[in-house]
Order: structure tokens, then sequence, then C-alpha cells
């Protein structure tokens, strides 16, 4: 059987499959938005200081850390109907079982992160902003934070990278994304190379557009003058020579 | 000079703090007046930081009484009586004290410019173009209004400090603690952080400065403390103090730094 690249340009160029994109972008994004802020609040309880919420805190990332993801998918979908009644009702998606089982992963590797970039800021820093009058509350959020981000940005984008791949194991509880496009694809015709394909640029496209957009924005945390406008225009003497010098 | 019979602006009693069995500061006394300069000696691991850190209310004392202007600092007026003040209280008890770090500090996601403004427009709530005019006018005078939309990481140990100096200024304090301000600078650059300061305490600011350059104690400082294992062993006008020194301890400490 050789390659028919019309079935793969056909599953490629279908609306299925663009669906299948925009519901795994939606899925992923959407699961690292909350968990970033539930993974924000984690990573505050774990370093409170207060015994309780420190144990908690830790016993939820170990957990989630712990557990296959899709196990976890797996106990959304299908176990917790049994156990929760009010899930049984027709507003209990797939979509949603995959989001909050997502979401609650995330959480957990989102603290872990929060919690290294937060300490790694250089304690001066609060210290500084405290000795100008600033509040704990204004401190975090003009000081510490701004800087936390700047440390957060590469791993982050990782993690939403595996974000976008995870989502492809919610086709085993029959949310209709990439992989499913592509095996609902494959169980009528047996052309695995094709649809498989098609699932792959996707994935390719979507993760490549993550990973310029994160340069774009480490970029913008490199905080220097040289983006400004007035400091775009080369500089006359040793910073043209410069230049020159590593062109030849 | 200052008639002597002037209230003091800051007085400290009896301070003192320990880190776990440590006691880092064994209840010091001194005072400042309006307009003084206080140069304060001492070897490394003295103490010195952390009684700045004190009367910075950056820390809680464990025992003690930092008075400024009348008021006491870190306690706060609950039904006629004095209790420890919330962080909320002592963020604001803190507009009043000025702090310069050894290593700057300076927030490195801000140009020079809002480094400076950041503390007026969210503790002061000044309007935004006013706080900047007025941080702009602050770098001025530091002699960096060229250097206003540089960031931290463009400019030099000396021109952050300068800047940091600025940012402490800008609030109008009313007493501008440094600690070791150019300790972590190249000699080169210990000179135009020095002038800064020496231009402040000609204008009458209130300072105190824990400092190993002798020169500026002997040209500036109204007083010269020394600082030994969380006492103040000495205190005496600079003639004095670096001419007969009255302490053993001062005579050696004072015999390596030169
Ligand atoms: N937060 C802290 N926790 C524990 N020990 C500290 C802390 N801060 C300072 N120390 C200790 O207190 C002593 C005095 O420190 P410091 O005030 O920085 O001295 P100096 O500024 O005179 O060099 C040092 O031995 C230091 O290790
Ligand atoms: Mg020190």
């Amino acid at each position: 059987m050789n390659f028919d690249f019309s079935i793969f340009w056909n599953a490629l160029t279908s609306l299925n499959y663009v669906s299948g994109a925009v519901l795994a972008i939606l899925l992923a994004v959407l699961a690292m938005v909350l968990g970033t802020v539930l993974g924000f609040l984690i990573a505050l309880a774990r370093s409170s200081g207060k015994r309780w919420l420190v144990t908690l805190s830790g016993v939820y990332v170990g957990v989630f850390r712990g557990l296959p993801t899709l196990l976890i998918l797996l106990l959304a979908w299908n176990a917790a109907p049994q156990l929760i009644p009010a899930l049984r009702s027709e507003a209990y998606s797939p979509f949603v079982a995959a989001l909050i089982s997502l979401t609650l992963v995330q959480a957990a590797y989102m603290a872990e992160i929060i919690r290294s970039a937060l300490l790694s800021v250089d304690a001066g820093q609060p210290l500084a902003a405290r000795a100008l009058g600033l509040t704990p509350v204004q401190t975090m959020i003009r000081v510490v934070i701004p800087q936390a981000i700047r440390i957060a940005i590469p791993p982050t984008g990782s993690e939403l990278i595996n974000t976008i791949k995870y989502t492809s194991l919610a086709s085993v509880i029959s949310l209709r994304e990439l992989l499913t496009t592509a095996q609902s694809g494959v169980s009528t015709t047996f052309r695995y190379a094709e649809f498989y394909a098609a699932a792959a640029i996707y994935y390719l496209v979507i993760v490549t557009v993550v990973t310029v957009v994160q340069s774009q924005l480490e970029r913008k945390f490199l905080w220097t003058s040289k983006d400004l406008p007035s400091a775009s225009q080369p500089e006359p003497g040793t910073v043209t020579l410069d230049l020159k010098g590593t062109k030849a | 000079m200052i008639p002597s019979t002037i209230e003091p602006l800051l007085s400290v009693s009896d301070l003192a703090k320990s880190y776990g069995a440590n006691e880092i500061l064994k209840g010091v006394n001194f005072s400042i007046k309006a307009g003084e300069v206080k140069a304060i000696l001492g070897a490394s691991g003295s103490g010195k930081s952390t009684m700045l850190r004190l009367i910075a209310l950056l820390e809680r004392a464990d025992r003690g009484e930092i008075v400024l202007a009348g008021r006491r600092l870190g306690v706060a007026d609950r039904a006629g009586k004095d209790t420890a003040a919330s962080e909320r209280q002592l963020a604001h008890q803190r507009r009043d004290v000025g702090m310069v770090f050894q290593q700057f500090n300076l927030f490195p996601h801000m140009d020079a410019l809002h480094n400076v403004a950041l503390a007026l427009t969210i503790v002061q709530k000044v309007r935004k173009h006013e706080a900047l005019e007025a941080a702009a006018e602050m770098l001025n005078r530091v002699g960096l209004g060229n250097r206003s939309h540089k960031y931290p990481r463009e400019l030099s140990g000396g021109q952050q400090q300068r800047v940091a100096i600025a940012r402490a200024l800008v609030l109008n304090p009313s007493v501008l603690l440094f600690d070791e301000p150019t300790s972590a600078l190249d000699v080169e650059l210990v000179g135009e952080v020095l002038k800064v300061m020496e231009s402040l305490a000609a204008d009458g600011m209130t300072m105190i400065v824990v400092t190993h350059e002798i020169g500026f104690a002997k040209r500036v400082a109204d007083e010269v403390l020394m600082f030994d294992r969380g006492s103040i062993i000495e205190q005496a006008d600079p003639e004095t103090f670096f001419g007969s020194p009255a302490h053993e301890r001062t005579r050696s400490f004072l015999s390596h730094v030169r």
C-alpha cells in the first residue's frame, strides 16, 4: 500500500481535523490558564509556612504528579459519575471531564514551577520594595511576580506543549479532538499512515506556533532599553563595527 | 551647626535582636538630630545591617524602642495601648525612613525613571505624570538625567547606586539609612556615589551611614560610632574618634581598614 497523498490532503483540509485542532487548543489553553491560577494558590500554600497548608498542598502535588494522566481521565469520566450522581447530567461532557482532569494535573506541575520561580527572585527585591513602603500585596504584584514570570516562561512553555500533546489522551473518553478524528478516519478506511500523518502535521504546527510565541515573550522580558524606538537606531562607533565584524 | 538643645529626630534605645540563640544586637542606644550625619564602623558580622533593618522596620526588634519625630515606630495605638503594628501599618510607617542597600536592589524589570517613580505612584498615590516628573528631577539631582530610560542591567554599579539613592530620596524621608553603599562597587566608581552622599549631607539630609570609607566618615560625619559584637563601644566626633580612639578594639579595627 502506497502513501495516498490525496487521502492525506483531504483529511488535512477537512473540517473534522480543523475542529479537532481547535478543540485540542481550546482544551490545552483553558487547562493551562486554570491550572496556572490553581497552581499559584497551591504554590502560595506550599510556601505559607502553615503546617496544614504545606502538608495539604504537598499531598496534592504528589498525587497529581504521581498518577498517570490517562488514569485521571478515566477516573474523571467513568468512575466519578458512579460516585457523584450530579455528574451523570448531560452537562458533564467529555470536554468538561477532560478539562477538569488536565487542569488538576497542570495545577500540580505549575505549582512547582511557580514556587521555584518565586523562590529564585533575589531576597533583596522584596526587601527594597518594603523599604519603600509597598504593602505585602503591592510587593508581590509589582516587584516579585514580574520577576518570577521571567523565570517561569521557559518551563511554562514546555508545560503548554505537554498539555497540547496530553489532549490526545482524551480520545479514550471519546472527545473529538485530533487523535479521535484520525482514529475515526482510520476505522472506516484502514489508511493509518495518511490519517495519522494529517494529525501529526496539526500537532507540529500548533507546537511550532507555541514555540515562536514563547521566544517572542522571552524577548519582551530581556529588560533592556534596546527595543525602545529611541534606542533602535544603530549607534555610531563600535556597535556598528561589531555588527559588521560578526557578519563577515 | 545645630544647637545641642534640639530634640533628637531619631532615637534608638535598648534595641535588641536575636536570631535563634545568637544575640546579634545587645541593647543598642543612640540618637541623631535633624541634619546630622552618623557614620557607623565595625567588623563584618557585628550587627550593623541588622540594626539598619530594624530601624527601617524591615524586621521586628525583640526589645527596645525606635522613636522618630516623637512617634514610636513599629507599634500601633489600639485603645490607648501600644501593640505590635500590622504589616500594613509598618508599610505606612516605613515611608519616613529611606534605605539604600549594599547591592542596590534596583528593580530589574523597570528603567531608572520607573524605579524612582514606582513608590510615588503606588505608595504616595501621586499622579503618574507628576511622579515621572519628580523622578526625572531626582535623577538629574544624582547626575543621571541622561540615563533615565536605561534599565538597571545597562547601568554601571555606581550609576545603579545613584538611582537607588534617588529612589529613596524622592519619597522625602526624614532620615536616610545607608548600608555599606559603596562596598559592592569597583574602586573607580566609589567616588561618584560618595559625592552624591556628600551633597545630600550638605543639603541638610539626616543620614546614618554604615561604611568602611574612613575618608568619607572624617569629612562628612558629625559623629562616628564603633560597632562591636552587637554593641556600640565607642562614639565620638571624627577628630577624636580617628585621632585618639579610646577603645582598644577601635584602634585594632582602624589599623586594619587603613
Ligand atoms: N536573617 C538572619 N537569620 C540568621 N542570622 C542572621 C540573619 N541576618 C543576619 N544574621 C547574622 O547576624 C550577624 C550580624 O549580621 P549583620 O547585621 O549583617 O552584620 P554586619 O552588617 O555588621 O556585617 C551575622 O552573624 C549574621 O550571620
Ligand atoms: Mg552588613
